[in-house]
């Protein structure tokens, strides 16, 4: 950050090396090749060519940050440096496979790969193209840096509109279809990728988007200064709330069955998620076994209201039972919080990721097998209905889960305003002088536990009758690691968090399913830059203005909160 | 009228005797100091009060409860920290230990708690009842924020505040649970002289204005001079002398105690 140690060619020439490396290690895995298959624009751009340049692309302008307060030959230079470094290994990768039958070390080294990276031209011209191609993307991406602020966003803005709608096109076609009819759809799309042409506009409309949202912001923070911002930007914010719900209440119109399930199973999580937000983001308790109230609340659905043979046939429907799924799946927090209650930091988190294991296997085991079923799971759970309608539809069950998620939000946010939540939150900062201030860490750390159990028990109810069947192997351990990393994603401690972390971890590989199997991949290298790059997630928490508030009148510098 | 009345108060880590037959009486409305060398056991003696630490002998008496009493006793009671706060003794740390990511208000606002009546089920409704609880403390909050002198710093995270607006937070965050008694663990570490004038004054004013009986432990001889009425010195974990501040400074043992028997010698 700061200009004291500013780059040479050594630091050059290492983040070259670096890009480099990660590329070969990309190309050499399969996963650009993979990724080739899904064309951004139509015969000229793939996500493999993306990300086949992403590395030399970031690394250049990273670096050109660093340097930036120096000479613009230096900047573009040290770009085309990192470009060609890029290249190098690739091209000796395309010569050697030329050259070699490498394949029998490196099975995706296919000819695919290699006529993707020379471009389908032969060993010598491709290479050079390759080589031509990631010093100008380096310099430009370098060079990016020199632009003013405004171009510069202007530019990232339309390039990632572009990126954006081009990864989603084929989603995009169908929704545009069935709304606006084929003349639309042929005029935006080649095949199933956006055409050439319609990318340019967009690429145009983003950088004007972004022109004009600069502006905009810049005139709000003007009239900020001379006038009282809050009288002004009220109105704004209801009719942002207003056209918020109409959005929301529309979603599966606009968005289809298929998307609809997605959004569904993102609805599932962000519930989740805001049941393990009190826990860990709030009160600071790392629970690793997490996944064990959504197996209690769903099994307890399930054994209640199945029509097959583990049901008790008790005449339960998915509504009566489901206060029973979040009651058993409370109790459950609290009996798990009362032996951990003297344990803190990793020590809780050993104990809850067993206590979540030992949940699963005894869902597995022979001894319960008679009552929920061991390895074949609880069949034929009903789906919900409601006065009569049987709710089969995943837009009808969206509603179900947008309620449910609706009410943990509101006593999410009501208890963080409270004073048990400054309590979660004393304790999170420190234990010893909570209990010191008065607070008693034992209700404070059952309500926690208490608290997120119901949320993820009431996932778990849904859950059970929208898959009408359970099965032990759904609640394992990545389901817990899955709702953490959201949090963490998403900005511990912030509601709004949990949406995106849900929608980053949970939406987007549904959308990118023929990559699933480098999902794992994606997940790690997604934690790893967010750690380094912002610790506090997408979306982080906002601090409260407490004093400003109570006295309006009164003129402060407001806190920082990057 | 004694506050707090500790009769042999005794506390082994191990092998170790922290405090060691420790007896100490302090009568209400008085600033009194605890001193002594590093390591003498001062700060293990305010664990003790506060109910941090089970003592293993002795009998700590506040405000006519029994609130830690050890194994030698006939009913041994060990009070949990949250509940003498209840009974009205607050504390400040050594090492200042504000709620970091929690703004300066919301720091005070921890310190209430002991007096906020209201269920969190009312808190998700809403009720009127807690609306008002609210609104009083805030306005309490914000009272004490400027009895400290922190105005305008109340939407700053503590950690974002200089050290001596820290130290002033912590104040007020033990004063906000309207203390009968307030523990002081060294209140002018790291402050410069100019600070330092300030926080004794401060401390003064606290006895002078609230009624706050104040028990300090300190190392700067000059503040405990000037505002104690009466001092106690501890040395391994006993205690050596005590009497009032001109006493004390004559006091051959607390000169041994601080100097070594040499130099104790030579004075």
């Amino acid at each position: 950050m700061t200009p004291t140690n500013t780059p040479t060619l050594k630091d050059a020439v290492r983040y070259g090396l670096l890009s480099g490396l990660i590329e070969i290690n990309l190309s050499a895995i399969g996963f650009i090749l993979l990724l080739h298959q899904r064309e951004l624009v139509a015969g000229a751009f793939t996500m493999g060519h993306l990300f086949l340049f992403t590395a030399p692309i970031g690394f250049a302008y990273l670096l050109a940050k660093k340097t930036a307060a120096h000479s613009r030959s230096r900047v573009l230079g040290y770009g085309a440096i990192i470009g060609a470094l890029t290249a190098l290994p690739l091209i000796i990768l395309v010569f050697l496979a030329t050259a070699f039958d490498i394949r029998q070390f490196l099975l995706n080294i296919s000819p695919d790969l290699i006529t993707l990276l020379t471009f389908g031209q032969s060993v010598v011209t491709g290479s050079l193209i390759l080589l031509a191609i990631n010093v100008v993307l380096g310099m430009l991406s370098a060079a990016l840096y020199l632009l003013p602020p405004q171009w510069r966003k202007m530019a990232v803005s339309g390039l990632a509109w572009v990126a954006i709608s081009g990864t989603f096109s084929e989603i995009l076609l169908g929704r545009l279809r069935s709304f606006f009819g084929r003349g639309l759809t042929d005029l935006i799309f080649t095949g199933k990728s956006l055409n050439p042409g319609f990318a340019v506009f967009i690429l145009v409309a983003g950088a004007l988007y972004s022109y004009f949202s600069q502006r905009r912001h810049a005139r709000k923070e003007a009239e900020g200064d001379r006038s009282d911002a809050t009288v002004l930007s009220l109105p704004i914010e209801t009719i942002n709330k207003i056209i918020l719900g109409v959005v929301l209440l529309l979603l599966p119109v606009l968005l289809g069955s298929y998307l609809t399930e997605v959004t569904n199973n993102v609805g599932l999580y962000v519930l989740m998620g805001l049941g393990l937000n009190i826990v860990v983001g709030f009160a600071g308790l790392l629970d690793l076994g997490y996944v064990a109230f959504f197996a209690i609340g769903a099994y307890v659905m399930g054994i209640l209201t199945s029509e097959g043979a583990l049901g008790l046939g008790m005449g339960f429907t998915f509504w009566t039972a489901l206060p029973f799924s979040v009651l058993a799946a409370t109790l459950a927090g609290i009996l798990l919080g009362m032996p951990v209650l003297r344990m803190r930091g990793d020590y809780l988190a050993i104990v809850t990721l067993g206590f979540g294991e030992i949940i699963r296997i005894l869902a597995l085991s022979d001894m319960l097998k008679p009552f929920i079923g061991g390895a074949q799971g609880v069949l034929q759970i009903p789906k919900p209905s409601f006065f009569g309608i049987d709710l089969i539809q995943p837009g009808q069950l969206y509603y179900i889960i947008l309620a449910c998620v609706l009410l943990a939000w509101f006593i999410s946010a009501r208890l963080r305003d409270s004073r048990l939540g400054r309590q979660w939150m004393a304790m999170r900062e420190d234990e010893d002088v909570a209990e010191a201030m008065g607070i008693n860490l034992v209700s404070t750390k059952l309500l926690a536990f208490a608290t997120g159990a119901a949320f993820s028990g009431l996932a778990g109810a849904i859950f059970a009758s929208k898959l009408t069947s359970i099965f032990p192997h759904s609640f394992n351990l990545l389901v817990s690691i899955n709702v953490l990393s959201l949090i963490i994603v998403g900005g511990i401690g912030s509601l709004p968090g949990v949406v995106v972390g849900s929608l980053i971890l949970v939406g987007l590989p549904e959308l990118l399913r023929e990559f699933a199997e480098h999902r794992l991949l994606m997940y790690g290298a997604l934690l790893i830059f967010m750690m380094l790059a912002r610790p506090e997630g997408f979306w982080p928490s906002e601090v409260t203005k407490r004093e400003l508030h109570a006295f309006e009148e009164q003129h402060q510098p407001g806190t920082s909160s990057d | 009228m004694l506050i707090l009345k500790a009769t042999g108060v005794t506390k082994q880590f191990g092998g170790l005797i922290a405090v060691n037959q420790f007896d100490f009486e302090l009568p209400e409305g008085k600033i009194i100091s605890i001193i002594g060398p590093n390591g003498a056991g001062k700060t293990t003696f305010f664990n003790c009060i506060t109910g941090f630490y089970a003592i293993d002998g002795g009998i700590i008496e506040f405000d006519g409860h029994i609130i830690n009493s050890g194994e030698d006793t006939s009913h041994p009671i060990h009070r949990r920290p949250d509940q003498i706060t209840h009974l009205g003794i607050a504390r400040t740390y050594q090492n200042i230990r504000l709620f970091s990511n929690m703004t300066a208000i919301e720091n005070i606002l921890v310190g209430q708690h002991r007096h906020f009546k209201t269920h969190w089920v009312e808190a998700i409704v809403r009720s009127k009842r807690m609306l008002q609880e609210e609104a009083k403390a805030l306005e309490e909050a914000i009272t004490l924020l400027n009895f400290v002198g922190l105005q305008g710093l109340g939407d700053q995270l503590a950690s974002n505040l200089p050290y001596g607006a820290q130290r002033r937070l912590e104040i007020a965050r033990a004063l906000a649970s309207k203390p009968k008694l307030l523990l002081l663990d060294e209140p002018t570490a790291g402050m410069n002289p100019n600070e330092t004038r300030e926080m004794t004054r401060f401390i003064q004013h606290l006895r002078d204005e609230l009624g706050i009986t104040i028990l300090l432990i300190e190392h700067d001889m000059k503040v405990v001079m000037n505002i104690s009425e009466s001092i106690s010195v501890m040395d391994f974990g006993m205690k050596i002398a005590e009497g009032t501040p001109s006493e004390i400074q004559r006091n051959s043992r607390v000169i041994e105690a601080y100097l070594g028997r040499g130099a104790a010698a030579q004075a």
